[in-house]
């Protein structure tokens, strides 16, 4: 059978772990040990998990983060969100088809005392914001529980591949997001006052200030906290199109998770919808994967991530359609081919413009909602309640990082502990990191073409200074005032001249400052430039085309040197003797064959009546259209009539998406009524309650 | 200034009582406003209910306004064509003790007088109606076949949606802040966005009950405690009845728990003692509490994983029973409270007595029924199975 594994990842090496059985419909797989079901799943090409009890709807996953609940299958007769609950050997998994059957059991359970635990300092989510202000706490001593509901810590840091943003003092910039984990995690295990509960979610905050953990995926314990940092992290938006529950639509998180985390070539080839930075760099992973990326449309007439990401992935040659949308994902039980249209200035889409493209995985990355349930709970019952990250305020993870460390000190503060004072400048950093990018100039060039130096292909303000703190001979600069000031190469009166050492080529998150060197041959320049691809891929004597920063083809050229050492952290640097009339416009290379991107002849037309608003319910845009139409303004009513907001999910999927539904049809917000919230935040057995040690009946270890 | 609009009827509450009150009054030309504070039908108390409807009471009115009730539920797809999620499972209260035992038989010869179809059933016998009770101590229970179970959220909606069909007029998000009484009668209601003449006012205000008969210069013992509920996930069915264990214990007395149409199991407990007040948030305690108390009871629930929990309001009385009439203060001033926590199952067949009383052609048994339920009866001790 086909694997799809990835067995080589220029960045990522495969763990060496234990090959373990389980059964799929009572087929032999192998999964690794600590692998999930659902990456397990996908390795061997399996993406239609089970099919929905309504309508029998195939269903795949689509966050893969444990948030809504499109993946369950049933493990050993008991329905898991497959994304979440690991595969153990011999494990049986089936397709939830219809409704389940409830397990009979032998004997009877023996319930217990539910665990009562009172900690100073409650974290619910162990990501960057909730790593940073537990090594904060820890630093002090104080007594901390970390929860998170994953297998391991790092949260989204994980994921990313790429070196990070951001400051290179204050937050690790330049450094790759799954290094930062690892030094986050292995910083915060040296304090011994910080407990750590892995595969532990949080259920429900009560108003008796308690909050309800699944502790290690089967105990049911209430902690009491003086105070709680909410650092959950985000959830990814659904997006209503025609076709937008069929296997392979799923969130960029989701494939980010997929493929980064659990090593597993989820697609063969790649749509993406949404030009924001998630979906930048999920084309990114992707195609350091090896998986291709047909194309990318995001709504808006620009994409609203960094520059420097969406000028990566034109160069690397991936189409970006802007002021384009999705129309529909196409094909019977999973994801054939997606067709997109151009919108017109009032956001609808053009007749006649539509196109189609073959691919099996359309990618929603239309932006992130905080999971702020917590938060608004604890506030609500007077908890001293903080939070941090995109828990708090969505944004990059490099701010989720400065964040956390902030309100770990404040924490503290809260809990009479002297921090000494909280600089002034660290609040402003914060905000730095937090923000948008900002101005974009027109790319100058210099006149010289004598000696070698650096090209910056930044132009866009956004928070990064690495290239700024690696140059030995201080040449490059960023206005001390703002690590958003683009940086600038100079040198001045007295200062040596550039020596080429590339550091600055190698660390710069972007990709985007490349050296041209006219020492050799003036007019063949070398230009050199990062590679985060196989090194292999590439040889000396290959031709290659060479774009400009924003993705136009500039000349076919020949390498002349492919440089991979240890020092550059994985980043290989190409060396390409390019004409002098381009050599400093040169910005990348073209890595994906442009076959790939070719709209299919026809563009294909999906006639189903299934846009879902509700993926638990199955509830459509036509039944609540149709109610907001005749005049109803409460969602409590709404769910009461169709059942959205009803299913396991809690309402996180389809909630967003039915106000964006009562915006379309220009109804303020003002005028809607909102679903109450209410616990649990997912499901969990009746026996954990009961405080049943599950680990009694063999087989069912959760 | 507008001149105000009049009615014949103002009913104060879009709930379980007030919506069907509203069909029937409607249905016979009564020009009738349902007034409630809340954004939409059903959002006070109703849509906490759990959907239990049994005529399996203790007292001959409830009975009888129950057994109207499960007529009017059983019937309504076919007549209205909503599906209101009715399903005729039976209510199953179950001894596992012999005071259990001994309160339940007792009950059972009343309930028989009464016309009830009920039966008491050894261990074996319960066994085949509900399998998967814990047979260990089962000492045997009641079960009424006719019993059963609806949605409360597709209940309030169709009733909502019938009634404003037959002519009613409702007015949400909108409160009541005075009654215009004249001459010792009901002339109208006053709100925060304005007056509307009637004659008659019905306050069926749930728990927020006696908070409107004050306006009308009245006392009424109605006041509200809390119970909180949970639904599962849905699975395929393997339940029939409603169990109800009426067992006390130091923390809480009697849980119940359905399997619902959808396949959902939803249950809810009474804790003991009883939480006062308004308070609608969630409690750390329900769910340990509860889940004990159903795992031992029908070991096959542990792995049921629950979904959602809430807390609803019971408007409780000092005996269980509701207070329904008129007042005898003001005249035109209709007393449709109190229904501990009964409202759901009540609501309809209540509603359709309260349009006859409004309308003066009650029959003989209808009047003795309600005789049960005057707000001016002496309160003597509690009903048994509240």
């Amino acid at each position: 059978m086909k694997s799809y594994r990835i067995d080589k990842h220029p960045i990522l090496s495969p763990p060496d772990v234990e090959i373990i059985d389980f059964f799929w419909q009572g087929r032999t797989l192998t999964a690794k040990k600590g692998e999930t079901i659902s990456s397990a799943l996908f390795a061997h090409g399996q993406r239609i998990f089970s099919y929905h009890h309504k309508d029998h709807a195939p269903q795949g996953i689509f966050c893969a983060n444990g948030q809504c609940a499109q993946c369950l299958v049933l493990a050993d007769g008991l329905p898991v969100k497959a994304c979440m609950e690991l595969v153990r050997p011999g494990m049986r998994v089936e397709p939830v088809d219809g409704l389940p059957e409830l397990p009979r059991v032998t004997a009877s359970p023996r319930p217990g005392p539910v665990e009562e635990i009172a900690v100073p300092v409650l974290i619910i989510g162990g990501g960057p914001a909730g790593l940073s202000a537990a090594i904060e706490l820890g630093k002090r001593g104080i007594e901390t529980l970390l929860v998170d509901d994953k297998h391991r810590l790092g949260g989204k840091l994980v994921l990313q591949t790429h070196r990070f943003f951001g400051s290179a003092d204050m937050v690790y910039a330049g450094t790759r997001g799954i290094d930062i984990a690892t030094k986050l995690e292995a910083e915060l295990r040296t304090f011994p006052s910080v407990r750590i509960w892995l595969q532990s979610a949080a259920l429900a905050v009560f108003s008796d200030r308690r909050v309800g953990i699944l502790a290690e995926g089967r105990r049911y314990a209430l902690v009491r906290p003086q105070a709680l940092l909410v650092t959950a992290g985000a959830r990814e938006k659904s997006l209503a199109f025609q076709g937008n529950t069929l296997p392979g639509v799923y969130g960029a998180g989701a494939f980010q998770t997929i493929v980064n985390r659990d090593l597993v070539r989820s697609s063969e080839k790649l749509f993406i919808v949404g030009g924001g930075n998630v979906g930048l760099i999920a084309g990114y992973h992707a195609l350091q994967a090896g998986i291709p990326v047909v194309g990318l449309v995001e709504a808006l007439p620009e994409c609203s991530g960094y520059k420097v990401h969406r000028d990566k992935l034109a160069r690397f040659g991936v189409p970006i359609y802007t002021s384009h949308t999705i129309l529909s994902a196409n094909g019977k039980d999973s994801v054939e081919s997606v067709t997109i249209a151009r919108l017109d200035e009032k956001w609808k889409p053009v007749p006649g413009t539509e196109r189609s493209f073959a691919c099996d995985t359309v990618l929603i990355a239309i932006g992130l909602d905080p999971v702020d349930e917590f938060l608004d709970k604890g506030r609500e019952f007077g908890m001293a309640t903080f939070a941090a990250g995109d828990a708090e305020e969505i944004a990059e993870a490099s701010a989720a990082i400065f964040s956390g460390k902030i309100k770990g000190l404040e924490v503290a503060r809260a809990l009479g502990v002297d921090v000494g004072e909280i600089k002034a400048e660290w609040y402003e950093t914060a905000e730095i990191l937090k923000s948008k990018p900002g101005r974009t100039d027109p790319e100058t060039y210099p006149a010289d073409e004598s000696g070698v130096f650096p090209l910056l292909h930044c132009v866009q303000e956004i928070p990064c200074d690495p290239c700024a703190t690696v140059c030995k001979q201080d040449l490059i600069h960023i206005h001390s005032s703002d690590i958003r000031c683009l940086p600038v190469f100079e040198v001045k009166e007295g200062q040596k001249s550039c020596t080429g050492c590339e550091k600055c080529v190698t660390i710069c998150p972007g990709l985007a400052i490349s050296l041209v060197d006219y020492r050799k041959d003036p007019e063949f320049p070398t230009v050199t430039l990062p590679y985060e691809f196989q090194k292999e891929s590439l040889e000396a004597g290959d031709r290659v085309t060479v774009l400009d920063t924003e993705g136009n083809a500039l000349a076919e050229v020949e390498v002349v040197g492919v440089r991979a050492v240890k020092a550059n952290d994985r980043t290989v640097l190409v060396k390409l003797k390019t004409p002098r009339a381009v050599a400093k416009k040169v910005a990348g290379l073209r890595v994906q064959d442009g076959q790939v991107t070719k709209p299919l002849a026809r563009y294909v037309e999906r006639v189903a009546d299934d846009t879902i608003i509700c993926r638990c319910e199955r509830v459509t845009t036509g039944e609540i259209r149709d109610l907001i139409r005749r005049g109803y303004r409460d969602i409590n009513e709404i769910k009461a009539v169709t059942r959205a907001c009803m299913g396991s999910c809690g309402a996180k999927t389809c909630t967003p998406l039915i106000h964006r539904l009562f915006r379309e049809e220009g109804i303020a917000e003002k005028d809607i009524v909102d679903q109450l919230k209410r616990p649990l935040f997912m499901e969990v057995p009746l026996g954990a309650f009961a405080g049943c040690d599950e680990t009694e009946e063999a087989g069912h270890g959760r | 200034m507008a001149a105000r609009r009049s009615f014949d009827v103002v009913i104060v509450g879009a709930g379980s009582v007030g919506t069907p009150t509203a069909i029937f009054l409607a249905e016979q030309g009564v020009r009738t406003l349902v007034i409630d504070k809340f954004p939409s039908a059903g959002q006070g108390s109703n849509k906490h209910a759990i959907g239990g409807l049994r005529a399996t009471h203790s007292d001959p009115a409830k009975i009888r306004i129950c057994l109207r009730s499960l007529e009017i539920f059983a019937d309504w797809k076919e007549s209205h064509g909503d599906n209101l999620e009715w399903s005729k499972g039976g209510y199953v209260f179950a001894a596992y003790r012999r005071n259990e035992e001994q309160i339940l038989k007792e009950l059972l010869v009343a309930q028989k007088r009464y016309g009830l179809n009920i039966d008491w059933l050894d261990k074996k016998e319960l066994l085949e109606v509900v399998p998967d009770l814990n047979p260990d101590g089962l000492i045997g229970g009641t079960f009424s076949p006719d019993d059963g179970h609806a949605s409360p959220l597709t209940a309030a909606h169709a009733f909502f949606v019938r009634a404003q069909r037959a002519g009613a007029e409702f007015r949400f998000n909108e409160s009541v802040n005075g009654l215009i009484v004249e001459g010792g009668h009901v002339r109208g209601i006053r709100t925060d966005k304005g007056d509307y003449g009637a004659e008659v006012v019905v306050n069926a205000a749930g728990a927020w009950a006696a908070d409107l008969a004050k306006y009308a210069g009245i006392d009424i013992p109605v006041r509200p405690d809390s119970h909180e509920g949970a639904v599962t996930e849905p699975v395929a069915h393997f339940l029939d009845p409603m169990v109800v264990d009426i067992h006390p214990t130091d923390t809480s007395s009697n849980y119940y728990f359905f399997q619902h149409a959808t396949g959902q199991v939803i249950f809810c407990i009474t804790p003991s003692p009883s939480i006062w007040g308004f308070d609608t948030r969630e409690t750390s305690s329900f769910l340990p509490q509860v889940a004990s108390r159903m795992v031992a009871i029908m070991p096959r629930l542990k792995n049921l994983r629950v979904r959602r929990t809430w807390r609803g309001l019971y408007p409780m009385t000092p005996d269980g029973a509701p207070l329904v009439g008129w007042a005898r203060e003001v005249e035109g001033f209709l007393l449709a409270a109190g229904m501990c926590g009964q409202g759901f199952m009540l609501g309809p067949g209540l509603g359709e007595m309260l349009a006859h009383l409004i309308k003066g052609d009650l029959s003989q048994k209808d009047r003795e029924a309600l005789d049960y339920l005057s707000p001016y009866r002496q309160f003597k001790g509690m009903e048994k199975l509240k």
